[in-house]
C-alpha cells in the first residue's frame, strides 16, 4: 500500500522504464545491481549509438527552429496563398518542391509554418510546466508539511485524468488559440518536472553544504534559489526533450480532432486531418506533414534520452 | 497495521475522486461565453433563458451548482445534453462498451506481442535482435497514434484493400465482419502500449536475470524456456501491472483519436460531437466519467498487488 493510484500515473508522462527517480513505486521492487563504471562492449556501442542519434536529432531540431522562425525570408508563396494547381504531387514542381494541397496551397511553406504552431505551442507550455513545476517541487520538497499536501493534491488531481481527456477539458470549449492550448500543454506537463524537482529537492535538503549554510543564518529563498535550485535544474532540464516531445505529440492530437489552432492557420496535427480526405488520390498530403512530425518527435526522443542519460550516470541520487 | 494503511488509502483515494469532481465542474463552469448559446434561439426573452437554466440546473451560485451536480451524479443522473435532451447517461452508457472493447483488445493484443520480444530481447541484451527491436520501438513511440492510424488505413484499406477504411461493424452482424472493422484501429491503439511494455519487460529482464535466484534455477538444470518464462518473468509482472493501469489511461484518451480516425461509435466521437455542438453539460459528463473509471482503475491494480507480490504484503 506505499503508492496511490497517481504516482503510477506519472510515468504516462515520463517513460515508465529509466527514471533516475526513487519514486518508491511497486515498480521499483526488484533489485537493480548497482551501476558499473567500467563499461562493457554491449554499453558502450549503445551509448555511442545514443550519442549519434542525439547529434543528428539535435541536427533536425535546430534546423527545424531555424527554418519555422525565418519562414518568411525563405523564397515559398505564402502559406495561405491559394494557387492554380490543385493536389500537385510532391517532387513534380519546382515552383512547389513538395507538391500542393487541395486548395493549391505550398505544402512545404505550410509545413514550415506548421513547425511554427507546433514548435512555439510546446516550447511555451514546456518552459511554463517547467516554470511551475520546479517552482512547486522546490517548494513543497524545502518546506514540507502544508506545502507537500496541497503539492500532493494538485499533482494526484491532474494525473488523476488520462493527459488527453483533461487537455480536452482544458482547452476544447475555450477561444482556441496558441496562448490557450500552451497553458492546457503547461499544466499536463507541470508534474513531471513538479515530481522530479521535489524529489531532488528533498535529497539535497539533507545534504551539508544546505545545513551549513542553514546554520549561517541564510534565508529560505536563498537556500532554494543559491543552494539547492543549481542541483535540481539539471535533472529538471534532462526531461524537458522527452516531455516537450509528449506535448508536440498532444498539439498534435488536438489540431487533428480540430480543435487546435483553427485554421487557415496551418498546424501539423490540421495537415494531417485535411490530407486524409485524399489519401487516396495524394498521399502526399499526409506524408509531407507527417514526416515532419515524425523527425520532430524522434529528434526530441533521442536528444532526451542522451540528455537523461547523461544526467543518469553523473548525479547518481 | 494494515487496518490504518487501508484506512488512509481509503481516505486518500475518496479525496482524490471529489478533487477530480471539483476539478472535472470547475474546468466546464468556467466558460468565457453563453453556455446556452447552444440552446436558445436568437433573440431568446429573458424567461425564455431563465427557463432553459432551470431546466438545465444552471441557475443559482456556482458552490449550489456544485453540489447539486455531485449529487445527482452521485446517484447516475448527470443532466441533460443540451443539443439532443438525452441523458447524458444514458448515451454515455450506449458509448462505453465500444470503447472498452477497443482498450480491452488493444491491451491484450499489446501483452501478446510484447511478452515474447521483451522476454527475449532481455535474454539476450546487446544481440541483433535486441537491437533491432530497441530501434524499432523508438521510431514507433515516435509516430503519434493518429499518423500511425492513417498510414495504415493507407497501407491496408486503401492500398491493398484488405480492410474496411472506417466504420464500425457490430458483434451483431457477425463476427468476421466485427473483427475486421476492429483490427485497424487495435492495430493503432496497441502499437505505443506495445512498445512500453517492451521497453519495461526488457529493462526488467537485464536486471532479473542477474539475481542468485536465476543462477540457482540455472544451476538446478531448469531449461532456458522455463528459467524466463516461470521464473524470471514473475518479478516483471508487477512493473508490467502498473504500467497496465497507466496504459488503460492512455488508451480511453487513445481511443478519442482512433474513434474519430476511424469513426467507431465510442465515447471519444460522442466526446468530440458534444465539444462541436458545445454540449458542455455533456462534456463535462464524459470527462468525469472517464477520470473516474480511471482513478478506480488504478487503485484495483494497486489492490491487486498485495494478492500477487508477499514482499507488499508485510510493508
Amino acid at each position: 500500500m506505499n503508492h496511490s493510484p497517481d504516482e503510477t500515473a506519472s510515468v504516462s508522462v515520463a517513460e515508465p522504464t529509466t527514471t533516475v527517480l526513487p519514486t518508491g513505486g511497486g515498480a521499483l521492487l526488484t533489485e537493480r545491481p548497482p551501476q558499473t563504471t567500467t563499461l562493457g562492449p554491449v554499453q558502450r556501442r549503445r551509448r555511442r549509438g545514443r550519442d549519434i542519434g542525439a547529434y543528428f536529432g539535435m541536427c533536425w531540431l535546430v534546423a527545424i527552429v531555424l527554418a519555422a522562425v525565418f519562414v518568411d525570408l525563405l523564397p515559398l508563396p505564402a502559406p495561405d496563398v491559394i494557387g492554380d494547381k490543385y493536389s500537385l504531387p510532391a517532387f513534380q514542381s519546382i515552383g512547389h518542391v513538395l507538391g500542393t494541397d487541395q486548395l493549391g496551397r505550398d505544402q512545404l511553406s505550410r509545413a514550415l509554418h506548421g513547425a511554427r504552431i507546433s514548435l512555439s505551442v510546446a516550447i511555451g507550455a514546456t518552459l511554463l510546466a517547467m516554470l511551475v513545476g520546479t517552482t512547486g517541487g522546490l517548494v513543497a520538497g524545502y518546506f514540507r508539511r502544508a506545502f507537500d499536501v496541497v503539492f500532493d493534491l494538485s499533482t494526484n488531481t491532474i494525473l488523476a485524468f488520462p493527459p488527453l481527456i483533461l487537455l480536452i477539458a482544458l482547452v476544447a470549449l475555450r477561444e482556441p488559440s496558441a496562448v490557450t492550448l500552451a497553458i492546457g500543454l503547461g499544466v499536463v506537463g507541470a508534474p513531471t518536472f513538479a515530481r522530479i524537482a521535489r524529489a531532488n529537492t528533498i535529497a539535497y535538503a539533507e545534504r551539508d553544504f544546505v545545513t551549513a549554510a542553514k546554520s549561517m543564518g541564510t534565508s529560505s529563498f536563498r537556500i532554494l534559489a543559491r543552494e539547492i535550485l543549481p542541483n535540481v535544474l539539471l535533472p529538471v532540464v534532462s526531461f524537458a526533450t522527452v516531455v516537450a516531445a509528449t506535448l508536440v505529440v498532444a498539439e498534435g492530437s488536438l489540431s487533428f480532432l480540430g480543435l487546435g489552432v483553427p485554421p487557415p492557420t496551418p498546424s501539423w496535427g490540421g495537415m494531417i486531418a485535411a490530407g486524409r480526405e485524399s489519401l487516396y488520390e495524394n498521399p502526399a498530403l499526409v506524408l509531407v506533414p507527417g514526416v515532419f512530425f515524425f523527425l520532430t518527435v524522434f529528434a526530441l526522443n533521442r536528444v532526451g534520452d542522451w540528455a537523461r542519460d547523461r544526467v543518469g550516470r553523473e548525479s547518481s541520487l | 497495521m494494515i487496518h490504518r494503511a487501508t484506512a488512509r488509502y481509503a481516505a486518500r483515494l475518496a479525496t482524490v475522486l471529489v478533487l477530480v469532481s471539483v476539478a472535472t465542474f470547475a474546468l466546464l463552469e468556467f466558460i468565457p461565453g453563453d453556455r446556452l448559446a447552444a440552446v436558445l434561439p436568437e433573440g431568446a426573452t429573458p424567461e425564455m433563458r431563465a427557463a432553459a437554466e432551470e431546466r438545465f440546473g444552471l441557475n443559482g451560485s456556482s458552490a449550489e451548482r456544485y453540489f447539486t451536480w455531485l449529487g445527482h451524479a452521485l446517484q447516475g443522473d448527470l443532466g441533460r445534453s443540451m443539443q439532443s435532451q438525452v441523458p447524458v447517461t444514458e448515451s454515455v452508457l450506449e458509448r462505453l462498451p465500444v470503447t472498452l472493447e477497443l482498450a480491452a483488445l488493444s491491451i491484450v493484443l499489446a501483452l501478446l506481442v510484447a511478452v515474447p520480444i521483451g522476454v527475449y530481447s532481455g535474454y539476450r541484451p546487446g544481440s541483433v535482435v535486441d537491437r533491432i527491436v530497441t530501434f524499432v520501438c523508438s521510431v514507433t513511440l515516435s509516430i503519434p497514434s493518429f499518423l500511425l492510424g492513417v498510414l495504415l488505413v493507407f497501407v491496408f484499406a486503401v492500398t491493398l484493400s484488405a480492410l474496411p477504411v472506417t466504420g464500425w461493424t457490430p458483434l451483431s452482424e457477425g463476427l468476421v465482419p466485427h473483427i475486421r472493422s476492429l483490427i485497424l484501429p487495435v492495430v493503432t491503439l496497441a502499437a505505443v502500449e506495445t512498445v512500453g511494455f517492451i521497453r519495461l519487460l526488457r529493462n526488467d529482464m537485464v536486471a532479473t536475470l542477474q539475481q542468485d535466484f536465476v543462477l540457482s534455477a540455472r544451476a538446478r538444470g531448469l531449461s532456458t524456456p522455463r528459467i524466463l518464462l516461470a521464473h524470471a518473468l514473475r518479478p516483471s509482472a508487477f512493473s508490467l501491472l502498473t504500467v497496465m493501469g497507466v496504459s488503460l489511461g492512455r488508451l480511453i484518451g487513445g481511443t478519442v483519436i482512433v474513434e474519430t480516425l476511424f469513426s467507431l461509435p465510442g465515447l471519444g466521437t460522442l466526446v468530440v460531437t458534444a465539444i462541436t455542438g458545445r454540449d458542455y453539460l455533456l462534456v463535462q459528463g464524459i470527462v468525469l466519467v472517464v477520470a473516474v473509471a480511471y482513478v478506480l482503475l488504478n487503485a484495483l491494480v494497486d489492490l491487486t498487488y498485495p494478492l500477487l507480490d508477499p514482499r507488499v504484503r508485510i510493508s
